[in-house]
């Protein structure tokens, strides 16, 4: 595979990869907070969505991506970050207090469920996740008193220092600023002795604990982080939806989550952010040419699951890298452009590794 | 007298419902004990298992036992070949890769169920359909309930003499035990591994077929294999016994939650089994402790 030639440690710890990056991706963000300017409320208000399905990417990505901990059950984190934004902001709880909130409360949850699956790894937690997901779903839908059951919740509109967050533009900005930040941190974070730890975690678990990681803390910790940052994306859900529904949070919403971490690209933020990309964009495409498909496809009810499903099997059959690992081989191919050689970007072979302990 | 008969009553229904998600369970104990692979897609073979038996029987109006017999044999032959089309291409990539790929099977199975049977509950007329048996005067069963604990045992003997007597069930266990080893013995590894998927996905077509007198078939029919999952982790993933005792305990729990306790409980009791297990006693009923030596 194709890896970065490196000559010195602070190559290792800089953000800006390369010397284009820097200005890429400012141009990037000045680009991406001029599009409410030009696109339609339409676009916008999708762009919004876009952006906090990305947000909970991220949160999901350096838990499955970095800490290599597969979660199934991130749908509740959304779900509670979602009902408590809108129960405090229903109380009266200003906005700037009531997002982050709902972060602290969901990295509370996270560490909870974080720590009794400590002990559990790979398909076990797999399943101890779905069991927890499925658990704070039901919650949701039989307190009555606090979640409005199955009438749903509406959500109240926020306000900052008197302007209203309205509509498909503030959530958009609101989304788009929640998504910097947490970027932001989340490279932070990979690049200081506890992502690495993460990273070491993810590669083997028995050399990061005989190199001195604590395995327990550090697990908890990529738990909490990871539910936090998915309860600021569940916060900021409340408001694109503006009603929540307590049967919004289930299973399918979790896989969801998985599915873009997965054909993002697992162990890159870009990956997160494609996987987002592609998920909100899929059922757009598919609305779009409904109508064009031959012989009655498009009017099958089945159709946008059943893709989803397929797309999956098929990124993970043959490009397990994901959007992000096809993305890297088409930039190496073209930064190579005439010399580039195939086998720079084929798979090693690999076998089964047995997680049986003998 | 009226509580031991209303908890009899409740222990046969949680007993039938536990053995369907014993049965399931069972096909993941299979699958897992062998490839180390976890079918999140057993739960969505069953529902196809259901539909095709319903095809032979109500549609075509084939004979029960011949119908049955042959959409068991149907839904082995795809399981067969989704190893060996799909599940056998993604050997060493991580386990959780697996996982999804099984979870997007189903999203596929489960639409393309919709898409050839339609959105609406089916069911055909079985011998057990509606009728009762009464014990002694005062305790009437439904032959529904009994058919499928009957099957139930009746097919775990089969399962248990092929595996202990038949040259291919030792095979089987050969390979799963070492795959290397087997290999060196002469054993077609891979070949055995997609019969193992094969009698997996049959033994998930038998449950459904049980079930149909109690629940229609309908595309979401898929979700008791989540259910399973809990049924499975108590036995200690990789327990065949353990894997049915664990289905029939979970059953008997839930259906007593369902009586005893509020409304809502009894959907999260196999989760909240499941969780307490899992924190618990991780290793399940039946499991063993293995450490690994560095």
């Amino acid at each position: 595979m194709i890896a970065p030639f490196k000559t010195g440690y602070a190559q290792d710890l800089t953000l800006a990869k390369g010397p284009g990056s820097r200005i890429a991706y400012a141009v990037l963000l000045a680009v991406m907070a001029a599009i409410p300017l030009v696109l339609g409320e339409f676009y916008v208000g999708e762009l919004g969505g876009l952006f906090i399905f990305a947000i909970a990417g991220v949160g999901l990505m350096l838990l499955t991506g970095y800490t290599g901990l597969v979660s199934l059950g991130n749908a509740a984190f959304l779900g509670i970050g979602a009902y408590t934004n809108a129960i405090l902001l229903a109380r009266g709880v200003p906005f700037l207090i009531s997002l982050p909130a709902a972060g602290l409360l969901t990295a509370f949850f996270g560490v909870l469920i974080g720590v009794p699956t400590l002990r559990m790894s790979g398909l076990y937690l797999a399943i101890a996740t779905l069991a927890f997901g499925s658990i704070i779903g039901t919650v949701l839908q039989k307190w009555d008193g606090l979640t409005g059951g199955f009438d749903g919740f509406a959500v109240q509109t926020p306000s900052i220092l008197g302007f209203k967050i309205e509509g498909a533009w503030g959530v958009y900005y609101a989304a788009l600023i929640v998504l910097v930040l947490v970027v932001w941190v989340s490279l932070n974070i990979l690049r200081s002795p506890l992502g690495r730890a993460m990273v070491a975690i993810r590669d083997s678990e028995i050399s990061a604990q005989s190199m001195g990681i604590n395995l327990a803390v550090t697990k908890s910790i990529a738990f909490g982080i990871s539910a936090g940052i998915t309860g600021l994306a569940g916060g900021l859900y409340a408001h694109y939806v503006r009603h929540l529904a307590p049967d919004s949070f289930d299973i399918l919403l979790s896989i969801q989550l998985v599915t873009i971490v997965f054909i993002g690209g697992l162990g890159s933020l870009h990956g997160a952010i494609f996987g987002a990309a592609f998920m909100r964009l899929l059922p757009q495409a598919i609305a779009m040419v409904r109508d064009d498909l031959p012989f009655g496809l498009g009017q099958l009810p089945g159709l946008e699951p059943s893709l989803f499903g397929l797309i999956l099997v098929l990124v993970i059959m043959f490009e397990p890298g994901g959007i992000n690992g096809r993305w890297v081989k088409l930039k190496a191919y073209f930064a190579a452009f005439p010399l580039h050689r195939k086998p720079a970007a084929r798979r090693q072979k690999s076998y089964a590794k047995s997680e049986r302990l003998r | 007298m009226e509580d031991v008969l209303r908890l009899l009553q409740l222990s046969i229904n949680g007993a039938a419902t536990g053995c369907i998600y014993g049965l399931i369970a069972l096909g993941f104990v299979l699958i897992y004990k062998a490839t180390e692979m976890v079918n999140f897609a057993q739960g969505e073979i069953m529902m196809l298992g259901g539909f095709i038996a319903y095809t032979l029987v109500g549609k075509f109006g084939m004979n029960y036992w011949l119908g049955s017999g042959l959409a068991v044999l149907i839904t082995a032959a795809f399981g067969y070949a989704l190893d060996a089309l799909v599940l056998r291409r993604v050997i060493g990539q991580p386990q959780f890769a697996v996982v999804m790929l099984t979870l997007g099977l189903a999203f596929i199975f489960r639409a393309g169920a919709g898409i050839a049977w339609g959105y609406d509950s089916v069911a055909f007329n079985t011998p057990f359909t509606n009728k009762l048996v009464k014990f002694g005067g005062d305790v009437v069963l439904g032959q529904d309930n009994l058919s499928i604990i009957f099957g139930t045992v009746l097919l775990c003997g089969v399962l248990y003499l092929f595996f202990s007597r038949t040259r291919l069930g030792i095979a089987m266990q050969a390979s799963s035990q070492n795959q290397l080893a087997a290999y060196y013995m002469g054993i077609p590894v891979r070949r055995v591994f997609s019969l193992i998927w094969a009698i997996s996905a049959g033994v998930a077509a038998v449950a459904a077929i049980l079930l149909v007198p109690v629940q229609m078939v309908d595309v979401n029919s898929g979700i008791v294999g989540f259910k399973a999952f809990a049924a499975a982790v108590l036995g200690g993933f990789g327990s065949i016994p353990g894997a049915l005792v664990g289905g029939v305990l979970v059953g008997i729990v839930e259906q007593m939650a369902g009586y005893y306790l509020p409304t809502g409980f009894q959907e999260v009791t196999s989760n909240i089994v499941l969780l307490a297990v899992l924190i618990l006693r991780p290793q399940g009923l039946f499991g063993q402790v293995i450490r690994k030596r560095v």
